[in-house]
C-alpha cells in the first residue's frame, strides 16, 4: 500500500451567521495516497467544496471557521501552518483548479501574465527559462499556437481552452498534489471528455494525485480510483469505485446511482431522490439522510450512524442497509 | 477607432445642439426678464427700458434671440447685461479664481479617498473599517455650510491665521514668503472643506467596489496560486475595482466650471459658482447661458475621455 500523501482527519468547518451556525463540514475524514485519483461526490450543498478550499485555507474567514480536526499533508498538519508557511504550500505542492473557468481567471491581465505569475512566486528563474516553461505548459495541456495566446486575455478563449489554462497553471510548479473544483461542469460535454482525458494523461505521466471533487458520477466512474460520498457534511460511503458501483453500502448512493440516466432502462422515468440537502444550520437528529431515505427506522431519527466497515476499504454509515 | 471618434464627436455635437436649445426655452420660460428686475429704480425710465430691449433683442421673437445669442458667443462678442463687460473675459478671470480651489481639492479627495477605501475593504469589519464608516457618515451627514463654520472658528481660533476671502487686504507691502503663506492659508481651509463631502463618499464607494471585487473568483485563484496578500489586494483585485472610476475620473471635468456656490460664498471667494448664481439673480442671460453652454461642453467631452479611458485600462473593450 502506497504512503498517505494527504489525510484529512475529522475536520469540522462551521460558518456564523447572525444567529445560526451552519455546519458545512461536520466531522469528514479522507484519505490520498500518491499518484491516486480521489473522488468527493455529493449534491451542491453537501460541503466538497467547503472541504476541498479548507486544505489551502481558503475558505473565507469570518464567517468561516475551522472547529476541529487536522489536514495532514506529508505529515505536517497544515491547519498549524502560519500564512507565510501556507503561501509556500499553495501553487507549490498542492493546486487548484476551480469550478468556472469564465470567472477563476483575472479578466485584466494575459494568460501570459497569469501563468509567469504563479511560477515567479515559487521560484525564482530567467525570463527565458520562464517563457518556454509558460509555452510548454500550454503544449502540454493542448492549447495550439501557445506562443500567441500568451498574449491573449481570458475573454479571447473559449470555456474549455480556459479551463485548459487553469489546469496549466495548476501544474506550473509540479505540484504532489491538485484539487480540482468540478473542473468541468461549467463546460459542453464533448469538452468535458476533452478536460478528463487531459487530467488522466498528466497524472499518468507524473506521480500526481488528485482530489476531485464533483456531483457527476458518470465522471467518477471514467477517472476514481477510489471515491468518498458526502452527505449534509459528512462521509456517508467510501470505497474503491468498483465496489461502490456494484454494491453500494448506503441508501443515499444507492439513489445517487438510481438517477443516472442508463441505456437499460430506456423510457422509464428517471429516479430521483425525494427532497433536497436539508440547510447546514439545521441539520435532521441522528441520521442526517432519514428524512429522505426509502429504508428509515425510528432509531434513524435518534441515533447517529457510525461507519460500518465492510471490508477491503468499503465503509458505509448505515446500520439499515446489510449486504 | 478613427471611426469611434468621428461617430462620437458627431454624436455628441448634436446632444449639445439639444442642450443648447433646451436650456436657452428654460430660461425664458423662467419668470422674470432682465428688465425687470429692478423696476423701483427710478434711474430705469421706460424709455431705458425700451432701449435696454432693442440692445438685447428683447423683442424679437425667441428663435430670433437664439440665433443671436449663439451667434454672439461663438463670434465671442457677448456682453454681460449688467456691466457690458465681455463675458468670456468675466468667466476667464472668475475661472482662474477658482481653479486653484478645484484643483487642490480634487486632489485630496482622489488621493485620500483610495487608500482609506481600499483599507476599509481589505480589513473589513475592523475597527479601522467602522471607525472609517462612522466618520464618512458623521462627514456626509453633516451640512457643508455648518461644518465651515466649525472649521473656521477652530483654525482662527488656535492658529491664527486669516482664512476669508482670497488673500488678506493690505499685506501687498510685506515679504515674499509671507504672502506666500498667506495664500496658502486662504486656499487650504476652502479645499478641505471642498474635500470632505467628496471623501467622505468616493471612499465609501471605493470601498464597496473592492468588496465586490474581493469576493471574485479569480481573486480566490490568486491566492491559491500562493500570491502574497499584497499581490492579491494591489495587483489583482485593485486593477479590477479601479474600472468604474475611470468613468468618474472624466466626469470630475464639468467641476472645473461648476465652483461651490456655498464655499465661495462662505468664505468671500471670488469664483466661478458666486458668478453664475449672481447672474441667475439679475437674469443676466448671456452669463448663466454661457456658463450652461461650457458646462455641456465639458460634461461631453468628460465622458468622451471617460469612453477613451475604459478602452486603455479595460481589455474586454476593443473597437
Amino acid at each position: 500500500m502506497k504512503q498517505h500523501l494527504l489525510s484529512v482527519r475529522d475536520l469540522k468547518v462551521y460558518f456564523r451567521g447572525r444567529d445560526t451556525v451552519a455546519r458545512a463540514v461536520d466531522g469528514v475524514s479522507f484519505d490520498i495516497r500518491k499518484g491516486e485519483t480521489v473522488c468527493l461526490v455529493g449534491e451542491s450543498g453537501c460541503g466538497k467544496t467547503v472541504s476541498a478550499l479548507t486544505i489551502l485555507d481558503l475558505i473565507p474567514k469570518p464567517p468561516g471557521e475551522v472547529m476541529a480536526g487536522r489536514v495532514l499533508f506529508k505529515g505536517t498538519d497544515l491547519l498549524g501552518l502560519t500564512e507565510p508557511e501556507m503561501r509556500k504550500i499553495r501553487g507549490k505542492q498542492i493546486a487548484m483548479v476551480f469550478q468556472e473557468p469564465l470567472t477563476s481567471l483575472n479578466p485584466v491581465f494575459t494568460i501570459g501574465d497569469q501563468i509567469r505569475e504563479a511560477i515567479l512566486v515559487h521560484e525564482p528563474v530567467s525570463p527565458d527559462e520562464l517563457n518556454r516553461r509558460c509555452i510548454r505548459l500550454l503544449r502540454d495541456v493542448g492549447i495550439p499556437s501557445p506562443e500567441e495566446r500568451l498574449k491573449d486575455y481570458p475573454h479571447q478563449l473559449s470555456g474549455g481552452q480556459r479551463q485548459r489554462v487553469m489546469i496549466a497553471m495548476a501544474l506550473a510548479c509540479g505540484p504532489d498534489l491538485v484539487i480540482a473544483d468540478e473542473p468541468t461542469t461549467a463546460l459542453d460535454v464533448t469538452v468535458q471528455a476533452q478536460i478528463l482525458n487531459l487530467m488522466q494523461s498528466i497524472q499518468e505521466s507524473s506521480e500526481m494525485s488528485v482530489l476531485y471533487i464533483t456531483h457527476d458520477l458518470g465522471v467518477v466512474a471514467n477517472i476514481a480510483d477510489r471515491v468518498y460520498v458526502m452527505y449534509a457534511g459528512i462521509i456517508v460511503e467510501q470505497g474503491t469505485t468498483e465496489e461502490i458501483f456494484s454494491s453500494p453500502g448506503h441508501p443515499y448512493t444507492k439513489g445517487l446511482l438510481a438517477s443516472l440516466p442508463s441505456r437499460s432502462r430506456r423510457g422509464e422515468q428517471l429516479h430521483s431522490i425525494p427532497g433536497t440537502v436539508p440547510n447546514p444550520a439545521y441539520k435532521p437528529s441522528g441520521c442526517p439522510f432519514h428524512p429522505r431515505c426509502p429504508t428509515a427506522v425510528d432509531a434513524c431519527k435518534v441515533r447517529f450512524p457510525e461507519m460500518i466497515d465492510h471490508g477491503a476499504g468499503h465503509l458505509s454509515r448505515c446500520p439499515v442497509v446489510k449486504q | 477607432m478613427l471611426s469611434f471618434i468621428a461617430r462620437s464627436i458627431i454624436q455628441k455635437t448634436i446632444t449639445l445642439f439639444f442642450v443648447s436649445v433646451v436650456s436657452f426655452l428654460i430660461i425664458h420660460l423662467a419668470p422674470g426678464e432682465p428688465s425687470q428686475v429692478d423696476p423701483l429704480n427710478p434711474k430705469f425710465t421706460p424709455e431705458m427700458l425700451e432701449r435696454f430691449r432693442q440692445e438685447f433683442h428683447l423683442n424679437e421673437p425667441l428663435y430670433a434671440q437664439y440665433i443671436h445669442f449663439y451667434k454672439d458667443l461663438f463670434t465671442g462678442r457677448i456682453v454681460s447685461w449688467k456691466d457690458n463687460r465681455s463675458v468670456l473675459a468675466k468667466i476667464w478671470e472668475r475661472f482662474l479664481n477658482s481653479l486653484p480651489l478645484f484643483v487642490v481639492g480634487t486632489l485630496l479627495t482622489w488621493t485620500l479617498s483610495f487608500p482609506v477605501g481600499i483599507r476599509s475593504a481589505i480589513y473589513r469589519g475592523g475597527l479601522y473599517d467602522r471607525s472609517v464608516t462612522f466618520l464618512a457618515y458623521l462627514l456626509i451627514s453633516i451640512p457643508g455650510f455648518f461644518f465651515a463654520y466649525i472649521l473656521i472658528i477652530l483654525v482662527v481660533t488656535t492658529l491664527h491665521v486669516p482664512v476669508i476671502g482670497m488673500e488678506t487686504f493690505g499685506l501687498d507691502t510685506s515679504s515674499w514668503g509671507c504672502m506666500l503663506m498667506d495664500r496658502v492659508w486662504h486656499l487650504l481651509i476652502p479645499s478641505i472643506l471642498g474635500a470632505t463631502g467628496g471623501i467622505a463618499v468616493l471612499s465609501r464607494y471605493v470601498r464597496s467596489q473592492m468588496l465586490e471585487v474581493e469576493g471574485q473568483d479569480y481573486v480566490r485563484t490568486a491566492k491559491a496560486k500562493g500570491l502574497p496578500p499584497d499581490v492579491v489586494h494591489y495587483k489583482h483585485a485593485l486593477r479590477n475595482a479601479l474600472l468604474p472610476f475611470v468613468t468618474m475620473f472624466g466626469l470630475i471635468l464639468p467641476g472645473l466650471i461648476g465652483g461651490s456656490v456655498i464655499i465661495e460664498s462662505i468664505f468671500s471667494w471670488p469664483g466661478m459658482g458666486r458668478m453664475a448664481y449672481e447672474a441667475i439673480l439679475a437674469r443676466d442671460y448671456p452669463i448663466i447661458l454661457t456658463v450652461n453652454f461650457i458646462s455641456a461642453v465639458l460634461v461631453l467631452a468628460g465622458t468622451f475621455v471617460s469612453d477613451l479611458l475604459y478602452l486603455v485600462v479595460d481589455p474586454r473593450i476593443r473597437l
